[in-house]
């Protein structure tokens, strides 16, 4: 069997090109860093209720993203759930420990996240902090209860 | 009456030892690539399969991802949703359009091609010959036949996804209008590189062992007539389509079935 370097050239090209393609879709698609572990912090909330929230959601203040939700569990304690998000390192020690986090919907029926707002103590949240004051999912069947009971009032 | 008893025994005699050549032929020829006479065989089969096939997983993915943009946001901004395309395209083709229509084009480009090959091999004796003067025609025929179906489907399906995602950036951020960022970054939250991207890799590796494998296996054995040789190259298409989207589905449900 004769080499063809013509040949050799392209099948190189067409697995390169597999490759680079494997990497956007790592990076650019499903928004894999590139070794990033140390530059986050780690809080946790305590919800009531978090609906539909799911990891990976995605953790705003005033709409901006700050961070992302890592880890839910239920809390053996106190029987709710225990939401574990990683914030970016910048806002570290920025936060004042009353701040708030409540579980919002992006649209009407887009995905669950948590919104995070700030409060005025001088005193500020750092790495593994728990915030207090959160604010627990809006359930639809909740809200209609309550509309119902009030109509009956 | 008996007769036809006879005949559909006859039948699944038949059927279940075809299945038993195929297992024996895949295990017998997928075990024997590494030599340097194989690797330049290999390459020329995958500049065959693999390479001659990017210009229709190209074109088509672009028109795939674009009409996917254009139908996902009539039905999303409907909604008020339209920022979730971004989301709609990369998961529908990551998960299910890029490996599935790769793996079918694949085979009415490829299977097909190589069917033909290998049954005109076959009809004009020339894997008699080769086996008369000492040469495996498993090894030096199909092997690398094979293994460049395994290796370049999945190739396929990366280049079909990212070209797909591009289309739908193309359509839906250029032309309809969805702002950019919320195209990308809707894409980037939902998207998760192992349950998604390397879900779809296992998918097209599954694929592409399978299509190929049924396009070789008709080829070698096929009934060495023009005849033999129409019917065996539609029985790959057929075949491969129909155990492609099968699959799909037991893979599907293996995978995302419990992810709810």
């Amino acid at each position: 069997m004769k080499r063809n370097s013509v040949l050799e050239l392209g099948v190189g090209i067409f697995m390169l090109a597999g490759i680079l393609g494997l990497v956007f879709l790592g990076l650019r698609v499903s928004g894999l860093g590139v070794g990033v572990p140390n530059d986050t912090f780690t809080l946790t909330a305590n919800f009531a209720n978090i609906g539909g929230l799911r990891p990976q959601a995605k953790v705003t203040m005033s709409g901006v993203r700050v961070g992302r939700v890592t880890d839910i569990e239920l809390d053996p304690k106190w029987f709710d759930a225990k939401v574990t998000m990683q914030l970016d390192a910048e806002y570290d020690g920025k936060l004042s420990d009353d701040t708030t986090a409540a579980i919002l919907t992006s649209g009407l029926l887009g995905e669950q996240y948590i919104g995070l707002t700030v409060g005025g103590s001088p005193d500020m949240l750092h790495d593994g902090d728990v915030i207090h004051d959160t604010q627990q999912a809006l359930v639809l069947e909740e809200l209609i209860q309550q509309f119902v009971s009030n109509m009956a009032k | 009456m008996i007769d036809h008893i006879a005949l559909l025994g006859r039948a699944t005699l038949d059927t279940l030892s075809a299945i038993g050549r195929a297992g024996l032929f895949l295990v017998q020829s997928i075990f024997c690539l590494p030599s340097r006479e194989g690797f330049y065989l290999w390459v020329r089969q995958m500049h065959f399969v693999g390479v001659m096939s990017v210009a229709i997983v190209l074109v088509s993915g672009l028109f795939i991802g674009m009409v996917l943009a254009l139908q996902g946001y009539t039905i999303l901004v409907g909604f008020g949703a339209d920022e979730a395309l971004g989301q709609m395209v990369a998961l529908s083709l990551v998960r299910e359009l890029a490996p599935v229509v790769a793996a079918l084009l694949f085979a009415g480009r490829a299977g097909s091609a190589l069917t033909a090959e290998i049954g005109l091999m076959k009809a004009t004796e020339q894997l008699t010959s080769m086996e008369m003067i000492g040469v495996d025609p498993l090894r030096r025929i199909v092997a690398p036949r094979l293994w460049a179906g395994f290796v370049s489907l999945p190739i396929l399906t990366v280049i079909f996804g990212v070209v797909g995602i591009w289309g739908g950036y193309l359509v839906g951020v250029d032309w309809l209008g969805v702002y950019e960022g919320s195209y990308w970054s809707n894409m980037q939250d939902s998207v998760d590189f192992v349950d998604d991207v390397l879900n779809g890799m296992v998918k097209s590796l599954v694929f592409g062992l399978v299509v190929t494998w049924i396009a070789v296996f008709q080829g070698y054995d096929l009934i060495p007539t023009s005849e033999g040789i129409s019917r065996a190259t539609t029985r790959t298409v057929v075949y491969a389509s129909l155990a492609v989207l099968g699959l799909d589905f037991v893979l599907t449900a293996l995978m995302f079935g419990d992810l709810g």
